[in-house]
């Protein structure tokens, strides 16, 4: 399959200089694409930081919008609800999905027929790839439209979207625990179940927790499963998940709607807490990552 | 077998079979809801070019949004092809050590930015320069062809959500395609420079051809995220106003299937309008699992075949 290109490299080997022209400028243009995907993201990061500062103040955390529709801009007030609402609709979906990713990512990994492996592992990369709109409209159709908009409903949509990524992060640990650890622990006469639980599953400790953080900080900006299960809320801050709760993204986006440069004001500074923690949490998971893998790695 | 092994065995296969069931749970309730307009339309709905929510004169039909969501995701994708193979050649070819693992975590990083944010941006900083600076000299330049026609007047554009949905999609094509790129034997590349090509020609004759198959489905990937992609959209397209919606001019507003649904989520209120959007989410759901399960046994085809790490994927 190399042999096309080579051979017409050999074919005008006499025209050396152009050749040397077309590779510089090849070269040029991918430097020129990977500076443009830097670009974009300092330029983003950027204007957050810079609209979001002159408006972020402890306000934002602590009180409650006065008003859904209009931020008068003498008055300070902030979004308490969105961020209380965050952090429940957040924690909820984790410990929803956190101990149903392991048992699936188990199964596959340590019972599963190779068959039914690819299979279901098949599955999960295709429930990754469903667009997060389409799931709020199933969490619509299967909870709101009987019992009405709530935290719970808003939970479990952000749990459907976390329970691949951390199905799949977890899978891959796992993976890299030595084999030569389970038959050790299985030649000593403990059970499988117990070698599973008390031996192999505290190996993937690093793994599983970096996978958590990631699948984590990626839900805690989505938007579109919450705007048809939690989304027609008050302005004054809710701790109680059977009703609707206010979130940070859908806060931000109705903010970022209204036409009132107030209402700009205070997405951007909500923009910009959500953006630095989500970019913390990835970050730092990652860092982490590089470090476990080192460590698993090494162990074999 | 002991009671432990046994339940341990049983409650992670339920757990594996609940996965299963949901994907087949989200199907059926997505076309459950969008039934009363199925009924009503059947798949005429498909080709109608409408969107009338006037009681009485109710009629509801996807083609605009159809239109819209093609226009923005395809374009967005061959902007963002070139673009993210550059960014895969650099990463892997020409950058210097010390900026190789940087500028991965930079890029990747572009991922984890959440939409609304990036829609937040598209709509207060992107969308003004673009009708201000790009749009006019565009139409100047290009204004014979219907694609560049007169600039938009607020700002929000098809043009703007071409723009925004090309920045989303780049990291997940480009990281992709960087480790296709990574897996190229070295025996394969060092003999094509050794046989005299240059750099390029050695890219090009040796390494897009061994990761073809991957390019292909990090593509197919790449246009999903970008056909599914709601919020930003829908903060920066600006609707559909008027009866027609479809405008070949990308400087005109419009709406995508994704965008139409997350812009009506409050406005809906009778029992067929609510159907048909759940209708186009159906067509939505029905895109997406093609696409991504086309992506994915491309990939495991490709994995299979190379030894390339399908979990990375």
């Amino acid at each position: 399959m190399s042999a096309h290109g080579i051979t017409r490299a050999g074919l005008q080997a006499v025209n050396l200089p152009r050749r040397r022209v077309v590779n510089r400028v090849m070269q040029a243009l991918s430097t020129l694409a990977a500076a443009i995907a830097v670009a974009a993201l300092v330029i983003i990061v950027y204007a957050v930081a810079k609209r979001g500062a002159g408006a972020l103040d402890l306000n934002l955390l602590t009180k409650d919008p006065a008003n859904s529709f209009s931020f008068g801009p003498a008055v300070k007030e902030g979004l308490a609800n969105a961020f209380v609402g965050s952090l429940i609709l957040v924690g909820l979906a984790t410990a929803m999905t956190l101990p149903i990713g392991l048992l699936v990512a188990i199964y596959l990994v340590e019972y599963a027929k190779p068959s039914i492996r690819a299979g279901v592992t098949l599955v999960l990369d295709v429930l990754n790839g469903v667009p997060a709109i389409v799931i709020g409209i199933f969490v619509y159709g299967l909870i709101v439209v009987g019992s009405g908009q709530s935290g719970w409903a808003g939970a479990f949509a952000l749990a459907c979207l976390m329970l691949p990524l951390l199905a799949r992060s977890t899978m891959e640990v796992l993976l890299l625990v030595p084999s030569s650890l389970r038959e050790a622990s299985l030649g000593l006469g403990i059970p499988r179940w117990r070698t599973i639980l008390s031996i192999v599953l505290p190996q993937t400790l690093g793994g599983v927790v970096t996978g958590t953080v990631l699948a984590v900080a990626r839900v805690a900006g989505e938007t579109a499963p919450l705007l048809f299960t939690s989304s027609l809320v008050g302005t004054k801050t809710s701790w109680d998940p059977f009703h609707a709760l206010q979130s940070v993204p859908v806060a931000i986006f109705e903010l970022s709607e209204q036409p009132d440069p107030a209402a700009h004001e205070r997405a951007w500074a909500a923009a910009l807490v959500l953006l630095l923690f989500i970019l913390f949490s990835s970050l730092t998971a990652r860092w982490f990552a590089t470090r476990s893998r080192r460590k698993l790695t090494a162990a074999r | 077998m002991r009671f432990g092994d046994l339940s341990l065995q049983v409650v992670a296969g339920a757990a594996a079979a609940g996965t299963t069931i949901l994907v087949g749970l989200i199907v059926w309730k997505v076309v459950d809801g969008a039934l009363p307009s199925i009924r009503h339309y059947g798949l005429k709905f498909v080709w109608t070019n409408a969107w009338i929510p006037v009681t009485g004169h109710e009629l509801y039909g996807a083609a605009s949004f159809l239109f819209g969501t093609a226009v923005t995701s395809l374009i967005a994708l061959a902007l963002a092809a070139p673009l993210s193979l550059g960014i895969a050649i650099y990463l892997t070819e020409l950058a210097p050590n010390f900026l190789r693992g940087p500028v991965t975590a930079l890029i990747e990083t572009l991922a984890a930015v959440p939409s609304v944010v990036i829609g937040l941006w598209g709509i207060l900083v992107l969308g003004p320069v673009l009708r201000t600076d790009v749009e006019p000299k565009l139409h100047s330049a290009f204004g014979f062809i219907p694609l560049f026609g007169e600039p938009s007047s607020t700002g929000s554009s098809m043009f703007t959500a071409i723009i925004v949905l090309t920045f989303m999609i780049l990291p997940i094509v480009s990281s992709i395609t960087r480790e296709l790129f990574l897996g190229v034997p070295h025996d394969q590349k060092e003999g094509a420079l050794a046989l005299g090509s240059t750099h390029w020609e050695m890219v090009h004759g040796v390494m897009f051809p061994y990761a073809r198959g991957g390019i292909a489905a990090a593509l197919i990937l790449g246009l999903g995220r970008a056909l599914g992609e709601a919020i930003a959209v829908t903060q920066v397209i600006g609707g559909v106003t008027g009866s027609s919606g479809i405008q070949w001019n990308l400087f005109a507003t419009g709406d995508t299937l994704a965008s139409k649904i997350a812009a009506s989520y409050q406005g809906a209120t009778t029992n067929l309008q609510i159907s048909s959007l759940i209708y186009l989410g159906l067509i939505l759901l029905v895109f997406s699992l093609f696409v991504n399960f086309l992506a994915q046994v491309i990939v495991r085809r490709v994995a299979r075949k190379q030894g390339f790490g399908a979990a990375r994927v």
